[in-house]
């Protein structure tokens, strides 16, 4: 996995609820089997409809609101939001498998305590060109020209690790294989 | 994001723990745990590409006989034989056949009399054991947990470290007992009591959370009604869900194919019977419900949590304080079509779906075979009865439940998931409203612009032959 390098980026703004991996990506694109070619058809069935944001390309940091990626357990909802060129994505919160699945894919997922995000959501709502910086070391977002809005995230320490060094989790797991033939000789 | 403690060593365990416990492999600090898989479900869908990374690394798949594949998310369910709707989901089914000979996997493939939707043969073959650790690429394993496993879905890159290593790196969930007390009324189901519980704790709900659902409502429950209930736990956000097993779940399992025989039959009942929660175990947290306030549930929105008693009204975003939420529910009206404070019951409908891995065993079609006995579907309604494996099916022939299906005037399917998520040609028209037995109604799930209104088998069976959104009651007699 290519790690996660600094990221100063504007943000696509879609601040609303339990935004599903159905609408991130429609199963009848599910049907590939390959990683890759996904992102032109990230939100396939929202981009036309009224109110949608511009998915135009540049913007790698989606800025939405809380349970962010519930539903399926589809990989391709990350793939297709990474091949479209988003980085990170910026909420309230985020569905267990798809964060889980985002961090493995070199996709960050921050998650803002209340306070941050409507910082965060109010500076971006009144400046559309607004740039975002996303430490990940440091665990910290920060409005860009503005020192005094930086805000803390948590985030798993084994996922930051993956994430900062491009580790790869299954070259990890595979250093257990001692263990793991223990453990089925016991059981 | 904060890991759970584990209990005190010695101390009074949950289910989750005690399944938990005997699983980890490796638990390293500011690691996540090792975590063994004895049984790694596989489908079309969510397994080419880990297959595929297995071969770009020369590594194979290393516990075979743990892995079991089928074919369920785009095979067609009209008559079998004819040539598949696209060509994209054949090449996806013709490359698991290729992986599954190429790595020595047993693959229960369209031409098999095993067939069927993955959460559903697993039980029906026996290989859902009390005690096991279970996953599949596919969010709705938490199906399995009704047989007290440790049962969750998982995206492909982990799909793949299971095949590779059989293991999988995780957090300890924290738990939720979600307790249900007193006693269902006729006409409502375990999909009534789930709806109900996401509608009270919404689709983020349990997030971070394995629930154990427990309580005299749970216990009342058969297998498969076991099965709704956990099935929709990721509805809740949870990362699982489970019941405790118990003579029901014995019943069930005893005779099955892969389930043990003789001696070794009663060694593992012996050592299920352990697998509860012990008395003071320590929940994270407790919802409770009572069993008998819950009434017929549908949902009005685009999402699982957006649902009310069906004799209620459609709430209204204006007494919404959340921006964001107000702004969802605002988009999901209006996706919907739907006005605030308006009643669902005898809004008209276009198409009633039976199936799914929520609803689509054989308990299930009788419920909604005993509703549609002697009735007709409604004219300009098209209702499709999709069982939820081969065996089921031939379960349903044997009983002549397909006859009350097709004397109605239903369409009586071929085993697979069908319009539950639309990927095989089975699929709602935009602007069409289905009431469904399935577990999503997120916009676009069951075919672009489709709306749907998730409900019980028997909620589904009493819509088809009104053509509007009915309340089953109303159809069994005097129960109202």
């Amino acid at each position: 996995m290519t790690p996660f390098a600094a990221l100063a980026s504007t943000a696509v703004l879609l601040p609303l609820d339990d935004i599903d991996t159905d609408q991130i990506i429609p199963a009848r694109f599910l049907k590939g089997t390959e990683k890759t070619g996904l992102g032109g058809h990230v939100f396939a069935d929202c981009r036309a409809r009224p109110g949608f944001p511009d998915l135009a390309p540049g913007a790698r940091i989606l800025l939405a609101g809380a349970n962010f990626g519930c539903g399926s357990s589809r990989e391709h909802a990350p793939w297709a939001l990474v091949d479209h060129g988003f980085r990170a994505v910026i909420a309230r919160s985020f569905a267990d498998i798809f964060r889980q699945n985002a961090t493995k894919n070199g996709l960050l997922p921050v998650a803002l305590d209340a306070a941050a995000y409507a910082r965060v959501l109010a500076a971006r709502i009144a400046d559309p060109a607004l740039v975002l910086d996303v430490d990940l070391p440091a665990q910290r977002v920060s409005i860009g020209g503005a020192p005094d809005a930086s805000f803390g995230f948590a985030i798993d320490p084994f996922a930051k690790h993956c994430l900062v060094h491009g580790v790869d989790e299954l070259g990890y797991l595979l250093g257990f294989a001692d263990r793991i033939t223990a453990h089925e000789r016991r059981t | 994001m904060t890991p759970n403690t584990p209990h005190r060593p010695g101390g009074p365990r949950t289910l989750f723990d005690k399944i938990w416990d005997a699983h980890v492999v490796a638990e390293e600090p500011d690691r996540p745990a090792v975590l063994y898989i004895d049984l790694h479900l596989v489908h079309e869908v969510t397994s080419p590409q880990a297959f595929a990374g297995l071969g770009t690394r020369g590594l194979g798949v290393r516990r075979p006989d743990r892995t079991f594949a089928t074919m369920d998310h785009s095979v067609p369910t009209v008559p079998r034989g004819l040539a598949m709707v696209d060509p994209a989901g054949e090449q996806q089914l013709g490359r698991l056949a290729t992986n599954c000979r190429d790595h020595g996997v047993t693959l229960y493939d369209t031409d098999s009399d095993r067939q069927g939707i993955v959460h559903v043969i697993g039980p029906e073959l026996g290989l859902t054991h009390p005690g096991q650790t279970i996953v599949c690429g596919d969010s709705h394993t938490s199906t399995h947990g009704a047989f007290g496993a440790l049962a969750f879905g998982i995206g492909t890159s982990e799909v793949e470290h299971v095949l590779a290593t059989q293991c999988l790196l995780q957090h300890r969930a924290r738990t939720l007992e979600v307790r249900v007390d007193g006693a269902l009324a006729p006409g409502v189901t375990a999909k009534d009591l789930v709806l109900a519980l996401i509608a009270r704790i919404g689709v983020g709900g349990a997030t971070g959370h394995v629930i154990e659902y427990t309580g005299a409502a749970i216990r009342a429950l058969d297998m498969e009604g076991r099965m709704t209930v956990c099935n929709m736990s990721i509805e809740a956000g949870a990362r699982a869900g489970m019941i405790a097993p118990d003579d029901v779940t014995f019943a069930y399992l005893e005779g099955r194919e892969h389930a043990p025989r003789g001696a070794a039959w009663d060694a593992a009942v012996a050592r299920w019977r352990e697998l509860r929660s012990d008395d003071g175990a320590h929940f994270d947290r407790t919802v409770e419900l009572d069993a008998g306030r819950i009434e017929p549930m549908i949902t009005f929105g685009t999402n699982p949590g957006m649902g009310i008693a069906v004799t209620g009204r459609v709430p209204s975003p204006a007494d919404t304080p959340d921006a964001a939420q107000r702004a969802s529910l605002d988009k999901a009206l209006h996706y919907m079509d739907l006005a605030p404070g308006e009643p669902l019951l005898g809004h008209a409908i276009d198409v009633v779906f039976i199936g799914s891995c929520t609803n689509a065993r054989i308990a299930d079609l009788r419920a909604a075979a005993g509703v549609m006995a002697g009735r007709r579907v409604a004219d300009g309604v098209r209702a499709l009865v999709v069982p939820g494996s081969k065996a089921v099916k031939r379960q349903a022939e044997r009983e002549g439940l397909d006859q009350v299906f097709r004397d109605a005037g239903a369409e009586w399917r071929e085993a697979g998931c069908s319009m539950c998520i639309a990927m095989n040609g089975d699929r709602l028209e935009p602007g069409q409203y289905a009431v469904s037995t399935s577990n999503r109604n997120f916009e676009g799930r069951q075919g672009p612009g489709g709306r749907t209104f998730l409900a019980s088998p028997l909620t589904a069976a009493a819509s088809a032959v009104t053509g509007r959104i009915t309340d089953v009651r109303s159809l069994l007699g005097g129960a109202r």
